[in-house]
């Protein structure tokens, strides 16, 4: 069942096509990774999808519903977590957990940041200013925060970017425990090919706003017949270059 | 509305406040300063005996007054730029908070500045200059109410303008009210400008306000067709600016410029 669907998405800023009638769906308990060089729309997709950015045309779907006419009741089920985007530095951990929890509407909410706290090992930052962590507990702590409402989408933009590789690795896990204990479908995007042929259940590259191709990592390594998916990054991305040469 | 949501953006201004000097500052400091300055002048110009001339009622009235719109503007303005400073906009508003929302916490923020700023004002006028709010009974309250409400417009005005333009408009965040005092009469009647620009003065809710404060302190009575006035007024503007607030809201969006109000 897809539990995010993209259907013919335009976005024009002035006479840029960002982009340019995407299609696409995320099937739910999937992590689908979202791939494209820089400026190929992913960000802009997913602002989209998130309500951010409005869409020139084009519907978005989250759980079969409009996402600008169930604006509320979507994004009540859907969160996001960007190493770019922090979360208040002038605010306590606990703070900041306590304040989304609110917003989110959460019910027990001290019982909530208790066990999401274990789960990601940050209790001992609880009480730490957020303008105090390290970049490792401030993915943590994102992470922590994208979870709070128990979200069945979960939108990750490059979550392993900036992070040294035993930190990256570990974060890697925990996505992958988070899709397998709690169900949760993501969408991720990410620069690291490794990377997302380890976690990716499924891949949608773009470029230029548009869809070049989908489907399963190793599939696509065959039906390229490439090495890894860092070539089909590589030759997608400057198939555009010939193009414009 | 769900007053969850709303709560828990009040809620992150109280941890906010609690361990903010500046912030506090901003409610008591800088008020209590200008009580004091404008004490000290009202009881100088007392003391020369200009005949039917109150000064300490007057101008202490004007001054508190004036900080309680200022207050209420800066209360909206400044909420708005605190989730510009920490980036805190994505994370705001991918939450299934809306708009209306984050609009009202603002001015439920605003209407708690001006309880406790006009508290500490009217306590402190009371102790230093002898000047007790509370004589005039209740009649001033819904002006003071008026001034809460033209007050949260302009601060609604003022945020649409830095979402629209980018923090380098947010200098208005804590100039914009200056343009309108002259015209609004706060501290001398409407007849004392220039006839040519009475006509502003009368466009300007805030002037109604402070007439009818003076009106209020000159002889006990509420002046209902000043509060009217008020009243009509800032119906006028409130509608018109928070149409302003939504439309900028909207086309910043569709631009993708939320995240980019650097």
């Amino acid at each position: 069942m897809a539990i995010l669907e993209i259907q013919n998405l335009v976005k024009e800023f002035g006479p840029v096509k960002a982009v340019n009638g995407l299609s696409f769906d995320v099937q739910e308990g999937t992590i689908t990774g979202l791939l494209g060089p820089n400026g190929a729309g992913k960000t802009t997709t997913i602002q989209m999808i998130l309500d951010l950015i409005t869409p020139t045309s084009g519907v978005i779907k989250i759980f079969g519903l409009p996402m600008q006419k169930h604006r509320e009741e979507t994004l009540g089920k859907i969160n996001f977590s960007s190493p770019y985007v922090a979360l208040p530095g002038n605010l306590r951990v606990w703070e900041n957990l306590y304040t989304f929890a609110r917003l989110y509407g959460v019910k027990d909410i001290a019982k909530k940041i208790d066990d999401l706290a274990d789960f990601f090992n940050i209790r001992s930052l609880l009480s730490r200013m957020t303008s105090s962590l390290s970049t490792g507990q401030l993915t943590r702590l994102n992470l922590t925060k994208a979870l709070l409402n128990d979200p069945r989408l979960l939108l990750l933009d490059e979550p392993t970017a900036s992070l040294d590789p035993d930190i990256a690795d570990k974060t890697r896990h925990m996505l992958k425990r988070i899709q397998k204990e709690r169900g949760v479908s993501i969408l991720y995007t990410s620069h690291n090919m490794q990377e997302v042929e380890e976690i990716c259940d499924e891949v949608i590259f773009i470029d230029q706003g548009k869809l070049k191709d989908r489907g399963v990592p190793a599939e696509l390594v065959k039906k390229y017949g490439h090495k890894d998916l860092n070539d089909i990054f590589l030759e997608i991305a400057r198939a555009n270059e010939q193009e414009e040469l | 509305m769900k007053w969850h949501r709303i709560n828990a953006l009040l809620i992150r201004h109280l941890y906010l406040f609690k361990r903010s000097v500046p912030r506090l500052m901003d409610i008591f400091f800088w008020p209590v300063m200008e009580l004091l300055l404008w004490g000290f002048i009202s009881v100088y110009i007392s003391k020369l005996n200009i005949a039917g001339f109150n000064a300490v009622t007057v101008l202490l009235g004007a001054v508190i007054f004036w900080d309680l719109m200022s207050q209420s503007q800066r209360a909206v303005s400044i909420a708005f730029l605190e989730d510009v400073w920490e980036r805190n906009f994505l994370n705001i508003f991918v939450t299934p908070l809306r708009l209306s929302e984050f609009l009202a916490s603002t001015v439920i923020l605003a209407f708690v500045r001006i309880l406790m700023v006009g508290a500490v004002m009217s306590i402190l006028a009371a102790l230093f200059y002898q000047f007790n709010f509370l004589m005039f009974g209740l009649y001033l309250v819904p002006f003071m109410l008026n001034l809460l409400i033209f007050g949260s417009a302009i601060g609604l005005f003022t945020t649409a303008l830095i979402l629209r333009y980018g923090t380098s408009a947010q200098v208005l965040a804590f100039g914009l009210l200056f343009l309108v005092q002259p015209f609004s009469a706060v501290f001398y009647p409407v007849s004392a400008l220039p006839s040519a620009v009475q006509w502003i003065s009368y466009l300007i809710p805030s002037t109604y306000v402070f007439e009818g404060m003076r009106a209020v302190i000159a002889t006990g009575m509420l002046p209902t067709s000043l509060l009217l006035g008020a009243i009509i007024a800032n119906i006028i503007y409130f509608v018109g600016l928070s149409w302003y607030f939504y439309r900028s809201f909207a086309v910043v969006k569709n631009k993708g410029k939320l995240l980019k109000l650097d």
